[in-house]
């Protein structure tokens, strides 16, 4: 049982902080589909900081400069769905599906490529750091503790007094309702609209390096991640795009999702017999029936998805 | 003469496609360059040439069939992107539709005994229902048709693991090859491979997707059902008011589309050609790859037969590069530049405009 909860909470985080990202793409107008990808290249960033610092750096850097290579790697990769999408008015749903195929095969591109440098019969696209994992966790008597429940935290309570209680998050969440309007009273939507997908690639990232060290100790990046930047904005979807919502829905979705891992240790799960596959199409067949449920009245920003045209009124 | 060819819309559209192709291929070059300067040159050509990195004719015959053989499904993927993306709904979930269709065609053909022409219109069936889903939840419901593609995307790929399962090749993950256990279910080559060398694989799905090709570009163009399909996609208010049955006309599309991805994965694996590999952990990039057809094609049917043929070549270019220094994947990263660059598109051909006026304009004045 402690099991079940520790994987809960450590997917809730990954989903929380991706829906988040999502969340402030979206309120300032920009729909961002992208979220998959830029998970893929923050993971990369993250994993290739873990590869080539050196062992005997002291642990609290280490976690620190691996968060942010993954942040980097984020941000200079939702670049490219900002200058596409809001500088040339591209159709934000091309973009940011080129965007998730691109990620995940611009990083086996990449990692096979070094992987052969070292070795010629290396072709795998996997990175492994099994050592540097260990400066992510705590042991709590035999529960996992991983930092990233509290950064995630950190990150809600953050995204949530920004965008409520400042300025800036107001003024972002009025470019995202009526950009035009925004635009009367002297708010600049295209900058507001840039950092809120800059700051989705930051959320988006960080929640892509937080997936691949969610209980496994290497990753192979042909796989991507596994439709997670789209659970993500399922949860988002469900949270009706407020913070506090999206981490309980995020909660919901992460307890189903660590299903599948732990199951077997689950004594009346176990004995129900039901094939593993099942288990892990349980996320998306939630997803699916809570979306057809909450999609109806959806609350979604008034603008998003729609070009900023300033001719427009 | 030469600046009336320049505004049409076609023109433009062929010259921002090829704008995508050269900057796609060059931004890949470059990604070569990076991870091993020394043998760039040479990858990007062994992926451009594809077939022709042979040397003796019939081989080179022979692989330019196989990659037509695998042109076939792509073609369909991207028929069924388009075909939605008229009606203004973004179907992602082709992948999934190829998916289910490939599943049900291989489990009928193996587990049924059931003849080729049966197993494809199984998976016609079975591919309109799945597409439905995604229009049913869009029309009535109001789900991003995007999000409920892509979760069944992944439901219809661990179902698929499952179902194979049970007609798979002892210990190795492949299902069993139809040739020596199901041949009633193997596509008729209409005598086509003597055309390539004696290449079985080439069937009857090759003229095939050509004709289904050219009757959309008729059904969209030419008939009542497409223009309110078409008038749907431009204003789902506007259609509706005018009478149109908006909400059957989005589950009917998805059901088109859903239908034409799957005929794809029928016409692939009643090949041969392949065998589902059951313990696939990632939705196969057939669909993904439709994406980049359909749009490389200007989203016209013809177009798109190009398009995908040129999407595939360098696919299977990709198998050609030196594996000592680079991977396959280079080419999937090429079409995924490419499907990012087609998002510019419109922007181009604005730039185009712009500057056609422009010149009018000045030659105006020197008059």
């Amino acid at each position: 049982m402690l099991l079940l909860v520790q994987y809960t909470l450590i997917f809730a985080s990954v989903l929380l902080l991706v829906a988040l990202g999502g969340c402030y793409s979206e309120h300032s107008g920009v729909i961002n589909l992208g979220l998959e990808g830029i998970m893929v290249i923050g993971a990369l960033g993250g994993a290739l900081m873990m590869r080539y610092l050196p062992g005997s750096m002291p642990g609290f850097f280490m976690v620190l400069l691996t968060l942010l290579g993954a942040i980097l790697f984020g941000v200079a990769y939702s670049a490219l769905l900002a200058v596409a999408c809001i500088n040339f008015k591209a159709d934000q749903t091309i973009v940011g599906t080129a965007l998730n195929i691109l990620g995940t095969a611009l990083a086996t591109v990449l990692v096979k490529a070094m992987n052969m440098s070292v070795s010629q019969d290396d072709v795998s696209s996997t990175i492994q750091y099994v050592e540097q994992k260990k400066n992510f966790i705590m042991y709590f008597g035999s529960f996992e503790f991983n930092w990233f429940m509290v950064i995630t935290v950190i990150v809600l309570i953050i995204a949530y007094v920004v965008l409520y209680k400042t300025k800036f998050g107001l003024r972002m969440m009025a470019c995202g309702e009526h950009p035009q309007a925004a635009a009367s009273v002297g708010i600049n939507v295209y900058k507001m609209r840039w950092a809120g997908v800059l700051i989705s690639g930051v959320f988006g990232a960080l929640g892509g390096i937080s997936y691949i060290l969610a209980g496994v100790s290497e990753w192979k990046f042909e796989n991507g991640v596994a439709g997670f930047g789209f659970l993500a904005l399922a949860v988002m979807i469900f949270g009706q795009w407020k913070p506090l919502r999206i981490a309980l829905a995020a909660l919901l979705f992460g307890l189903f999702r660590a299903l599948s891992n732990v199951y077997i240790g689950i004594d009346f799960l176990a004995a129900l017999n039901i094939p593993s596959t099942v288990y892990n199409m349980m996320p998306y067949i939630i997803s699916l029936l809570v979306l057809a449920f909450t999609s109806r009245t959806s609350k979604a920003p008034k603008a998003e998805g729609i070009p900023y045209d300033p001719g427009q009124r | 003469m030469k600046k009336n060819l320049l505004k049409s819309e076609g023109i433009q559209t062929f010259l921002a496609s090829l704008v995508c192709i050269f900057l796609g291929l060059f931004i890949g070059f470059i990604v070569l360059l990076f991870i091993n300067p020394a043998g760039a040159f040479e990858a990007i050509s062994a992926v451009i040439k594809n077939f022709f990195n042979y040397s003796r004719a019939n081989l080179q015959l022979k692989n330019f069939g196989n990659t037509l053989v695998k042109t076939a499904p792509l073609l369909m993927c991207a028929l069924s992107v388009l075909f939605c993306y008229k009606v203004g709904l973004f179907n992602i979930g082709a992948a999934g539709q190829y998916v289910v269709g490939s599943c049900i065609s291989i489990y009928a053909a193996l587990s049924w005994g059931m003849p080729w022409w049966a197993c494809l219109l199984l998976a016609v069936l079975v591919g309109a229902v799945y597409g439905a889903i995604v229009g049913f939840l869009k029309s009535y419901c109001n789900v991003n048709e995007v999000i409920s593609g892509i979760m069944l995307n992944w439901i219809g790929l661990y179902t698929t693991n499952m179902i194979l399962n049970a007609v798979k090749d002892g210990a190795s993950p492949y299902t069993l090859h139809l040739k020596d256990y199901a041949p009633q279910a193997l596509l008729p080559t209409l005598g086509l491979d003597k055309l390539f060398a004696g290449n079985t694989y080439v069937s009857l799905a090759i003229p095939l997707v050509i004709v289904i090709a050219i009757l959309l570009k008729v059904i969209l163009d030419k008939t009542r059902f497409g223009y309110e399909l078409k008038a749907t996609g431009f204003n789902k208010h506007a259609a509706k008011y005018s009478g149109m049955a908006e909400r059957r006309n989005i589950i009917l599309t998805l059901a088109i589309g859903g239908a034409l991805a799957a005929l794809g994965g029928g016409l692939l694996y009643l090949t041969d050609y392949e065998q589902w590999a059951c313990t696939q952990s990632s939705v196969p990039g057939m669909g993904f790859n439709g994406i980049a057809a359909a749009f490389l094609g200007g989203l016209n049917p013809v177009g798109t037969i190009f398009a995908s043929y040129f999407i595939q070549h360098i696919t299977s270019g990709g198998a050609y590069v030196d594996k000592t220094l680079y991977s396959a994947q280079i080419s999937d990263l090429i079409s995924a530049l490419i499907i990012y660059l087609c998002g510019f598109v419109g922007f181009m051909k604005l730039a185009m405009k712009k500057r056609l006026v422009k010149r009018e304009e000045k030659k105006g004045e020197s008059k």
